[in-house]
């Protein structure tokens, strides 16, 4: 069994919370992006995408560079958050929404492809039997991407899991507040005579990269069974 | 009743039709091409024709001011593949736009599904799919019901599977549009009939009218042409019934319970027509009939209608025979026609109230 130290039990739970709540919030922002990319049309459509791409191409550092003079108090969005006290600038709050931004494109393509299998003879369907377009979306759209949601909320928490270079850049590794598993991985390797603590989260990042993994590949095919209807 | 003034482009051509459809069913026939989806689909609200007025049962669908979207305006529509919801089994999905609270046991019951409520419909067959969807769509308690080609995707035994429970939907009294281009299924099942050719409509006009109307025969197609007869059982022995119809007694294949009413097709090119009373034939229907009218397509062969008792049958022959037997109007001449040469699709059953 191996005992953690106590700064690598926070480093991990603070990872946990940051990379759910990153998830999360994005979800429904997501889940909107893809279907301006699937269903819009509009003008700067092509933009949109690009954008959305961004954080995927882009060297981490760059991203977390662009937050910091974005968020940071003196930065033009910052400057707005932090006297209503919603400022995000080295707090954990920050390392969620670079994680978050981080994790974006990854949920939107996944999410994308989803709303494109989508028949839309299916939802045609549904208008003649009496839904209303919200309800179409909601009983037939909704439940046929399922399977790609959850494709994308489990690739988004394992990205925002084990995102390091915009986090570190953005909220710097203040341990208990911004140090997430991978901040503290990489502090620890900075300290001699740390490698027992270093191996415990390494092994930890490990099991919980599985555990995603192997909770999606438990439930994917169950889902995608159910809307297939076998 | 339906009202349906449209002009608009779709792709390559133009539809421009002025659509009116009372009760009972309605056919819309026309070979592919002709506009009859994009016709259904305008009425239905899937589709924003330019111009047009849509009324149906006197409430405004779409006119200049107003466009009613597909999902309140009422209308049943049953399409070419069931469209079934994958994710949900039969019986939700047969309740997706019925009432709350409404038991889909009875619609379940006349069309035979009842056993499939618990299935998912990736397990169903073509006819059991096509069958839960037309039942989708009348738990939807429509006020029309559109059906488009829904035997389309089916093989010939499906579809004669299935004609029966069209005929007990016919029956209900709904309004029905029904898209085909298949004779055999209008023939069945149609009050009206409307023939649509290249955007535009043709001919509308009663169905046994118009089938028995030579002149229609090239829109129809030659080889789709025929009367329709309303024929009730009288008698009935190895395997063929004696029916009474309007132009005589006729013999036809199939089993039915005596004074049952049929509907009968008789295909033009089934008939035989003779001068002089045939002797020691095989074919059971010899009938004394006068020639009524001829008309003389562009090819080889003249649709002749002939006149027996108080109603019409249609039959085709080539021009040669014509001017071999002299044929014309007013001459009396006997019918022919094989009790073999009734396919089981030409056999149906009749609106209950129907007149033999």
């Amino acid at each position: 069994m191996i005992t953690l130290p106590p700064e690598a039990w926070v480093a991990l739970m603070l990872s946990l919370r940051v990379s759910a709540v990153a998830t999360l919030v994005s979800l429904p922002l997501a889940l909107w992006v893809a279907h301006l990319l699937a269903r819009g049309r509009f003008r700067g459509k092509g933009m949109l995408d690009a954008a959305v791409h961004l954080p995927l191409v882009l060297p981490p550092v760059v991203t977390g560079y662009a937050l910091l003079l974005l968020f940071s108090q003196a930065g033009p969005i910052g400057r707005i958050l932090e006297p209503m006290g919603l400022g995000v600038a080295f707090r954990w709050t920050g390392a969620a929404l670079a994680a978050g931004i981080m994790a974006f494109p990854l949920m939107v393509r996944a999410m994308r492809l989803a709303l494109e299998a989508v028949d839309p003879r299916l939802e045609e369907a549904a208008s003649t039997l009496g839904a209303s377009g919200f309800r179409v979306w909601r009983s037939v759209t909704l439940p046929l991407m399922a399977p790609g949601i959850l494709a994308g909320v489990t690739l988004g928490f394992a990205k925002a899991f084990g995102e390091f270079g915009a986090t570190i850049t953005f909220v710097a590794s203040i341990p208990g507040e911004t140090r997430t598993l991978p901040s503290a991985i990489y502090a620890f390797l900075q300290v001699p005579g740390a490698e027992p603590a270093l191996r415990g989260l390494v092994l930890v990042a490990v099991a919980v990269a599985l555990g995603a993994v192997l909770v999606s590949n438990w439930w994917a095919p169950r889902i995608a069974a159910r809307v297939a209807g076998r | 009743m339906l009202e349906a003034q449209i002009t608009t482009r779709i792709g390559g051509f133009t539809l421009d039709v002025d659509l009116q459809a009372h009760g009972g069913v309605t056919a819309l026939f026309g070979p592919s091409g002709a506009g009859k989806t994009s016709l259904a689909r305008a009425i239905a609200g899937l589709s924003h024709p330019e111009r047009g007025r849509i009324a149906l049962n006197g409430k405004v669908l779409l006119d200049g001011t107003t466009n009613v979207p597909a999902h309140h305006r009422g209308i049943g529509y049953v399409f070419q593949e069931p469209r079934l919801f994958p994710h949900l089994d039969v019986r939700a999905n047969l309740l997706y736009g019925a009432r709350p609270g409404q038991d889909p046991g009875p619609v379940a019951d006349m069309l035979g599904i009842e056993g499939l409520l618990h299935r998912r419909p990736a397990g169903l067959s073509g006819g059991e799919a096509a069958r839960v969807a037309i039942g989708r769509a009348l738990l939807r308690d429509p006020k029309l019901l559109i059906l488009d080609e829904p035997l389309a995707a089916l093989d010939a035994p499906r579809r004669s599977a299935i004609l029966p429970w069209l005929e007990r939907l016919r029956d209900r009294g709904l309004p029905v549009l029904y898209i085909s281009h298949a004779m055999e299924e209008v023939a069945r099942l149609a009050d009206t009939l409307v023939l649509l050719r290249e955007g535009r409509i043709a001919h509308a006009g009663p169905l046994a009218e118009s089938l028995a109307d030579p002149s229609l025969t090239p829109l129809i197609g030659p080889s789709q042409a025929g009367a329709v007869l309303t024929a009730e059982v009288a008698a009935q022995a190895d395997g063929v019934m004696t029916v009474r119809t309007p132009v005589g007694a006729l013999h036809v294949p199939g089993s039915a319970a005596l004074g049952h009413i049929l509907r009968l097709r008789v295909r033009a090119e089934d008939i035989i027509i003779a001068t002089s009373e045939p002797m020691g034939l095989s074919a059971l229907n010899v009938l004394p009939v006068t020639i009524d009218a001829l008309h003389a397509g562009d090819g080889p062969a003249v649709m002749v209608r002939l006149r027996a008792g108080d109603g019409f049958l249609l039959a085709r022959v080539t021009k040669r025979s014509v001017q071999a037997l002299t044929l014309e109007p007013g001459r009396p001449v006997w019918a022919v026609v094989k009790t073999t040469a009734f396919a089981h699709g030409d056999v149906g059953t009749a609106r209950p109230n129907a007149k033999a």
